[in-house]
């Protein structure tokens, strides 16, 4: 029972690195443009294919393919952001939610396009797990683990030593004071746009790894990433990231007691749950 | 003296409707304008309008003689224009540092002089530096929101109802630092509900109604006309 528990918490621990990933993009794009960005999964997936075309056609170590596609994902969210949202600034939240569901469809579609619509993986060969007693540990699991709080300490310095991380979280706060205050408030927005989409790479990459590459691959954990942002309360980036673990963690640790089919009900049980009793998030907020 | 803010026949609003039909106003150098009358008259919208949120449709507004008429906020500030709203005027989850630095932004070069200097003026920030504005009293932030406002050194501070809901001591204070402010040299224009003490230190003060200027005097003058004095502080 104890050693489930330590090996279903490590699963989660990485899993909820994913959410987290994801979660803080949805809740920064939130904050700053006020609306829920359903395309989101879908910049997961686009990250994990580009890391595809690097690992594979190119021959590329991860190492490099892994910052090459979250820059590549990262230039994609901003192209997104000038060709489409640019021109719905000054529209309604759900025209934006809208339009971001019409993006995902699109998105999704051309990945089914150029890749297809069969299971990838990014290597053939198969890794032993490293026993410590019962438990076994999986190494990518560790790598995983380590690159997501190396990612996470780096967030962390972008959004308090820099000028235009600081703004950011200023904008997320709120937009309207931000722009009195001076800040130029549409490079906030690029600038936001491009780490939501490398940090949703990275997310998407890591899925990938873990499970298989599929145009589905993002859309699939669509409902806990938002769950995160929202129980971290939105507009929050540490909140999302201790969203994100806590309900990677919880929906493991569930399979204790549930049938693994209800893991994805584990997230919109919190989902529900924080609208009826936490509206603004378990940290409290605005 | 040159006036450092004009407002000539301003028209304007939300959407289709006007709130404001035709307002002049004026501040010059150094002065302290109070902007005084009944809720609903549209002073904030006034505010809002210099500041380029709310569509100006007809008239125009200057600043040391330029047109800033419907200019966008990031433009106005480095031109030395502040504006400090009536609610929703500080970064709740940021520090009291943060927020600060942040009124800074537009200033590329490094602010810790203006940073010491706004200190100096709010000494109970000096001690909060680290903590979340979220978490202060009313009066702190409204300490915060001004010292955010003052961080680009403006010739015009603009204040919207800056002792909303504070309690007769902190309202005090802030209008004291106010004061402080305008001494070195600093020209505020002030919405205030407190009207009969913003009165007492106001160079001039212009009465709004119904989007409209009704009645514009020095400040001693407005509080002893006695419709006005009927109308808003109370008989
Ligand atoms: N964001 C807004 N959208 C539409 N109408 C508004 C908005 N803000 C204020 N108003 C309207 O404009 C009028 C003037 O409001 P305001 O300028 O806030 O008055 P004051 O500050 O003098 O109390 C009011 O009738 C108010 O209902
Ligand atoms: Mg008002």
């Amino acid at each position: 029972m104890l050693v489930d528990l330590v090996q279903l918490t490590i699963f989660g621990l990485v899993v909820g690195g994913i959410f987290a990933l994801g979660a803080v993009g949805v809740s920064l794009l939130f904050g700053i443009l006020r609306f829920a960005n359903f395309a989101h999964g879908d910049m997961m997936t686009l990250g994990a294919y580009l890391a595809l075309v690097f690992v594979g056609p190119l021959a590329l170590p991860m190492w490099v393919a892994f910052p090459a596609a979250l820059a590549g994902t990262a230039l994609a969210a901003v192209a997104i952001d000038r060709a489409l949202f640019k021109r719905l600034r000054r529209a309604s939240p759900v025209i934006l939610l809208i339009s971001s569901f019409g993006l995902a469809l699109i998105l999704r579609s051309l990945i089914q396009i150029i890749w297809g619509p069969e299971n990838i993986v990014y290597w053939t060969d198969i890794v032993l797990p490293w026993r410590l007693g019962e438990i076994r540990i999986r190494p990518p699991h560790v790598v995983m683990l380590a690159v997501t709080v190396a990612l996470v300490v780096a967030l962390h310095l972008f959004l308090t030593r820099t000028r235009i991380g600081k703004a950011m979280r200023a904008m997320a706060d709120d937009p309207d004071l931000a722009r009195i205050t001076g800040i130029p408030t549409e490079r906030v927005i690029l600038w936001t746009w491009a780490l939501g989409g490398a940090l949703a790479a990275a997310a998407g990459i890591f899925l990938a790894v873990d499970t298989r590459l599929n145009p589905l691959l993002g859309w699939n954990v669509l409902l806990p990433v938002f769950a995160a942002a929202l129980l971290g309360g939105i507009g929050k980036p540490y909140g999302a990231i201790a969203g994100g673990f806590l309900l990677g963690v919880a929906g493991e640790v569930s399979t204790l007691v549930l049938d693994p089919v209800y893991k994805p009900a584990v997230a919109f049980a919190v989902i529900v749950l924080v609208l009826v009793y936490r509206p603004t998030g378990l940290f409290g907020g605005r | 003296m040159t006036a450092l803010l004009e407002m000539r026949a301003v028209r304007g609003g939300y959407g289709g409707v006007d709130i404001l039909n035709g307002i002049d106003l004026a501040v010059r150098e150094r002065e302290i304008v109070v902007v005084i009358g009944p809720n609903g008259a549209g002073k904030s919208t006034a505010m809002k309008a210099i500041f380029g949120l709310v569509a100006v449709r007809e008239g125009e507004i200057r600043f040391k003689g330029q047109d800033i008429t419907n200019m966008a906020p990031e433009r106005l500030v480095p031109l030395g224009l502040s504006y400090v709203p009536q609610e929703r005027n500080v970064f709740p989850s940021l520090t009291v540092q943060e927020n600060l630095e942040l009124g800074a932004y537009v200033r590329r070069d490094d602010a810790a002089a203006e940073l010491a200097e706004v200190l100096a003026l709010f000494p109970v920030l000096e001690e909060r530096r680290q903590q979340a504005v979220g978490t202060m009293s009313g009066g702190e932030r409204q300490m915060v929101a001004i010292g955010r406002a003052l961080m680009t050194r403006p010739e015009l501070l603009l204040l919207d109802e800056p002792t909303a809901g504070l309690s007769p001591r902190a309202t005090e204070l802030i209008f004291e630092r106010i004061r402080a402010i305008n001494q070195k040299g600093v020209a505020i224009l002030m919405v205030e509900q407190n009207a009969k003490q913003a009165l007492a230190f106001a160079d001039r003060a212009y009465v709004l109604v119904g989007g409209a200027n009704r009645y514009e005097d020095s400040g001693p003058a407005v509080l002893a006309h006695p419709e006005i004095a009927e109308m808003f502080l109370g008989g």
